[in-house]
């Protein structure tokens, strides 16, 4: 509990990084590094109360998940789909090769 | 090689001796839901590109799902159907990657409270024996849209229309041992899916496909490091797949070396696997409950509805099939893999032999039709034309020798069996007085050949039938003429 400025490296914040797809200039790496490690701390305040009992939450509302019918209501909206794609050719969006 | 010819499925010789296959089967099965699993765009395929698409399947910002309650009752019909635990509370939780047919960014999956926990079924093996494999979960998941990279050289296309579409990953334990069990598995789960109408089993389409992962190991030493053959979707391939996966894995740690757990692909040109996945990162899918979707919950009383909706499933119609109406294991086996022949089967045999009509509809229809090319469902034989013309042969009014003539004249002319033997005459002939006249004429024409008989050759008699049928167009009724013809020659 008392480490947890040590979680978060710079390695740890490049890997974040990389995983959301976020360029981050290399002067700001530090700054986020105490950012996210000040976060952690704050959060981990909850270690200090006894959970072992208590079912993780999902959410705070209390109310059901509302289900709707199998009926098809939405769709033929192509133009409106594509309109802020970059580039579309015949319905479809074009995007740089992606295969590996 | 005579090693090689002993080994049992899943095993493989390597050069320290035989090694066992331990193999575990995701299947993904699209639900057959007229619309998708969290907005109202069509599921339907074959429209055309992004035609099936709302701002909720596109990601537009501020849009929210809403779940299809078809979708939600066809996942715990189909744990019911895998006699596994229903969860009355499940979580849809976010699944993080980035790839072009993803627009969320994330795909909505059920991570750590799946809707159905564990469950098993048993699987019939071609050796006639059967196994129980354990089934670690099933949830509901969004599909992923389709990508096109062969429409440009340095782009690839994007179609939405399959965003969003419902999915059940049904994960099996990693009971399976060898590549000829996987397929059984496959091709049970597939049955039992389209007997309770949750989805149509097409692996053609993709409606329904596999990723297997496999490992080796000395039989009772501990699990091998696993490696994952994504996206296989033909019962062929999944039994090649493993096959050559798990001698490659054998191949390597005898030469020394490590399995590295990773995603492979089946190469369906060469039958070998190759490494998909290279990047350390890419299952690091950062799982969160997704704060769009509150828990999905429903009542006792909803399962037991959804309960009482199940058809009899093929392990008890199999069962029934054997029991009441006395056709072999094997056959009856045939008969419940698919629902549409079953229902076509126990309409056929309604009331006449069934042991007969199962030989009919196996040997006879699915045979006519394979070499027609015809789908079973456009049979032009009907259920109950096949059930009549089982009722002609029982009762004696045609023989089976002539039942095959009006079969294949049913399946040309879709006619019924009564109609084609009233117009064409060929009502067995069972008079003594019609038979014995053809007799008389056989044996007035072969006088050495009753000598001969007379004498003692009584293998001749054999030939007399022949004659005598031949003269009758094969009319005659092949016992009386036997019996006659006995009586006539003493």
């Amino acid at each position: 509990m008392s480490n947890i400025k040590s979680i978060v490296d710079i390695p740890t914040v490049n890997k974040i990084a990389r995983l959301a797809r976020l360029q981050i200039p290399e002067k700001n790496k530090q700054n986020l590094t105490n950012d996210l490690n000040n976060i952690l701390e704050f959060v981990a305040q909850l270690n200090e109360v006894d959970t072992s009992n208590v079912e993780p939450l999902a959410s705070v509302t209390g109310h059901k998940l509302p289900l709707r019918n199998d009926e098809v209501t939405d769709g033929n909206i192509e133009q409106l789909v594509l309109k802020n794609a970059p580039e579309s050719s015949s319905g479809f969006f074009v995007v740089p090769k992606v295969i590996e | 090689m005579n090693d090689t010819l002993n080994l049992k499925p899943g095993q493989v010789k390597g050069d320290t001796g035989i090694w066992e296959m331990v193999i575990g089967l995701e299947i993904h099965a699209q639900i057959s839901s007229k619309s998708k699993l969290f907005s109202g765009a069509s599921a339907s395929f074959g429209s055309d590109a992004n035609s099936s698409v709302s701002l909720v399947d596109a990601a537009m910002p501020g849009m929210l799902p809403v779940i299809n309650k078809f979708c939600v009752e066809q996942a715990v019909k189909t744990g019911l159907a895998l006699n596994a635990q229903i969860n009355n509370t499940s979580v849809f939780d976010r699944k993080n990657y980035f790839y072009a047919d993803l627009p969320q960014g994330y795909q909505i999956s059920q991570f750590t409270k799946p809707i159905v926990g564990e469950g098993e079924i048993v699987i019939d093996l071609d050796d006639g024996n059967q196994t129980t494999i354990g089934i670690e979960r099933l949830h509901l998941e969004q599909d992923a849209g389709k990508s096109l990279h062969d429409q440009h050289p340095t782009k690839s296309f994007i179609d939405l229309n399959r965003t969003g579409v419902a999915l059940m990953e049904i994960v099996s334990k990693p009971d399976i041992r060898s590549p000829q069990e996987a397929g059984a598995y496959v091709k049970k789960i597939r049955s039992i899916l389209r007997y309770i109408g949750a989805c149509d089993g097409n692996m053609e389409e993709g409606s329904l496909r596999a990723d297997c992962n496999v490992s080796v190991r000395k039989q009772g030493d501990a699990f091998g490091t696993r490696c994952e053959i994504k996206n296989l979707n033909s019962i062929r391939f999944i039994i090649q797949a493993i096959q050559s996966e798990a001698e490659r894995q054998v191949d390597i740690i005898e030469a020394g070396g490590k399995i590295k757990q990773e995603t492979r692909l089946f190469d369906t040109s060469t039958g070998e696997t190759r490494s998909m996945r290279s990047k350390e990162d890419a299952h690091d899918y950062r799982y969160f409950p997704d704060p769009d979707l509150l828990p999905l919950e429903f009542s006792d009383s909803w399962v037991k509805e959804i309960k009482g909706t199940l058809p009899e499933l093929p392990d008890t119609l199999k069962k029934r099939l054997v029991n009441d109406y006395g056709i072999t294991d094997y056959d009856a086996s045939i008969l419940v893999e698919e629902k549409d022949f079953v229902d076509f089967y126990l309409e056929a045999a309604n009331g006449v032999d069934g042991k007969l009509t199962a030989n009919w509809m196996i040997t006879e229809l699915f045979g006519a039709l394979k070499k027609e090319n015809i789908m079973f469902l456009n049979s032009p034989v009907t259920p109950q034309k096949l059930g009549e013309l089982i009722a002609l042969i029982s009762k004696g009014v045609i023989s089976g020798k002539i039942a095959k003539d009006v079969f294949s004249d049913m399946m040309v002319t879709k006619k019924s069996p009564s109609e084609i033997v009233k117009e064409k005459g060929l009502e067995q002939v069972s008079d003594d007085k019609a038979i014995m006249k053809l007799i008389d004429k056989v044996i007035s024409e072969n006088q050495d050949k009753v000598k001969d008989y007379l004498g003692g050759k009584d293998k001749l008699l054999g030939f007399f039938v022949g004659q005598v049928m031949k003269l009758s167009q094969g009319k005659a009724n092949p016992g009386l003429v036997n019996k006659l013809l006995k009586e006539s020659l003493k």
